[in-house]
This record gives C-alpha cells, structure tokens and sequence, in this order.
C-alpha cells in the first residue's frame, strides 16, 4: 500500500482523469470545471445586469458538488495520503527556479515564495496571483473552457476549436515562463 | 442519491489532481519548460483513454445508467475566440500555476493564497461576461 503514497505516475493519474470524465458523461453529465467559475457570478448576483449570467444556476448544481467534492479530496490528499510534500521536478528546472528566486523548488508542493502565507502582506505577490487568476477566468469563458473541458473533453471528442484552444493555452504558457517570468521575477 | 454520486466523483477527481502533482505549480512551469514527461503524459494518457471511452459510447449507443442517450454537442466553429481566449488561459495558467480544477484542490489542501486567485478567476469570467460583446469570438 505505500504507493499509495508516493505521487503516482502518469499513467495512474492520466486513465483515472479519463474515468472520472466517463462516469460524469455517464450520469448524464459533462466534464468541466471552468464552469463553475460562472455558476458562481451568477449566484453571486450577475445575472441582474449581464445577460451572459442570467440563467437558472440550480442547473448546474451538481457542478458546485463537483467542486466540493474536489475540495475535499484535496484535503484528503494532502492530509493522509501523502508523506513528503516535496515535488521531485527535474534538477535543471530547480537550478533555473533558484536563479529566479524561488528557494522552496524541490523542496515543497507550491513555491512558498507565491503561496506561503506570508504573501498576504506582500502587494506584489498578492498582484501576481490576483492577476493569474484574472487571466484564468477570463481565458477559460473567452475560450469556452479550461484543461478539462478542451484539453481532456474536447480532444477525446476529436474537437477542431478545442485543439485550437490547447494550442493556445500553450502559446499563452511558453510566453509567459520563457518572455514574461525573467521580468516579473 | 445523485448528488452523494456528484460528490463521490469530486472527491476522486481532487485527490487525483493532488497525487499526481497536475496541482503544483513545480510541475506547470517543469512543463513549459519542457524538462519532464510527466504532464504531458497525464494529459496524453487521459486523451487516448478518454478517446476510446467517448468513441465507444458512440459506437455502441450507450446510455447513461438513468437510460438517457449520452449527446456530445460540437462546439460552435470559430479560430478567434478559441485562439485568443486559450492565450489568455495559458498566460494565466502558467502565471499561477493553477487551474481551475486544482485551484480547488489546492484550497482544501489549506493553501490559503489559492484563494486570492479563486476570488479572481471568478472576478475574470465576469469581466468577460461584461465584455462578450466587444471582443471578436
């Protein structure tokens, strides 16, 4: 059973995402967790002036299970699964993230410089996650959907826009840890 | 009953995210970097083992376990918005080394910062609702 602690491979980790896709499409529902993102304005009160949140949330309620769910399995994960914290990534790729000022790579799950809880009284750091986030949300409905929806969703259906929207997340992404990272940090 | 299911099917979908390291931000910028197979095989396997699981519903007709036939639904045909709102993801993505599955997983992991870019990415999808109609889809 100590594997079950250890990170588990890609080919674990990959088919299972896949399973969860099925059984989603099995009661009936789809994979998406982008979603949620605007389930969420609307509950908060967007539907009243926008019309792209007007509609009936309930609807999409078992999304926001979904969602719990995936919080609770993070806690369990993090919790009793898991012995050491640390992401074993590449040593090139710890030599490059020190030189860039991130002293935890290696030895931590999130870089600690980013989300350690001392950022709360760092404005820059705060600015950095608000402004990732930002682009996420807006990216992902802009797009019509995240890693789940196009990446996992839309390529298993053979989808030509999702293939345009993984491709690019990936421009997106290079641009920003090859141009972007070297001015940021 | 359904919603224990829902539930069921989050709760396994957290752990896996977290377990296989798709949460962490190390691995985001590791890809992007190109210095491990790891994500790219998360991602790869789960498209082919995906890939035969929504072609053979297709092909054998099957029904979901309340009887109902399962649609897929082609996505409407456009380059722009799927190009510049990807771009705008990956960016994003990267930056925070987050999305937004994990962002969820993360939060109940007790990374407490994550929540600063939950709030937003909720703040960036109503932002693009309040500008769907200027921008070129």
């Amino acid at each position: 059973m100590n594997w079950i602690y250890e990170p588990w491979p890609w080919y674990v980790s990959g088919p299972v995402i896949a399973f969860i896709m099925l059984l989603l499409l099995l009661v009936g529902k789809n994979f998406g967790m982008s979603a949620n993102l605007r389930t969420l304005c609307t509950v908060c009160g967007a539907g009243k002036n926008t019309a792209f949140f007007n509609f009936d949330w309930k609807a999409q309620r078992w999304n926001l299970v979904v969602v719990l769910g995936t919080i609770i399995g993070g806690f369990i994960a993090s919790q009793y699964m898991t012995t050491d914290l640390a992401v074993a990534i590449n040593p090139e790729t710890i030599a490059t993230l020190k030189t860039l000022g991130f002293e935890s790579a290696g030895a931590q799950y999130l870089p600690i410089e980013l989300y350690g809880n001392n950022v709360f009284s760092d404005p820059k750091n705060i600015f950095i996650l608000a402004l990732g986030g930002a682009l996420v949300g807006f990216g992902a409905r802009y797009a019509g959907g995240c890693t789940s929806g196009h990446a996992i969703s839309g390529l298993s259906e053979l989808q030509l826009p999702s293939l345009i929207a993984v491709i690019g997340f990936f421009i997106g992404g290079l641009t920003m840890i090859h141009f972007l990272f070297p001015l940021i940090f | 009953m359904r919603t224990l299911i829902y539930l069921v099917i989050g709760i396994l979908f957290g752990i896996t995210l977290f377990k296989s390291e798709a949460a962490s931000w190390f691995r985001i910028y590791e890809m992007f970097q190109f210095q491990s197979f790891k994500m790219y095989g998360i991602i790869g396997s789960s498209v082919v083992v995906g890939l035969i699981f929504v072609q053979s519903i297709k092909y054998f007709k099957i029904k979901s376990f309340y009887g109902e036939e399962i649609s897929f639904t082609p996505k409407n045909k456009s380059f722009s918005r799927y190009m510049y709102g990807g771009i705008i993801f990956g960016l994003g993505w990267a930056l925070a080394g987050a999305c937004p599955g994990p962002m969820f997983t993360l939060a109940g992991a007790g990374y407490l910062p994550i929540l600063i870019v939950a709030v937003f990415a909720v703040f960036g999808t109503f932002l693009y609702g309040l500008l769907r109609d200027k921008l070129p889809h």
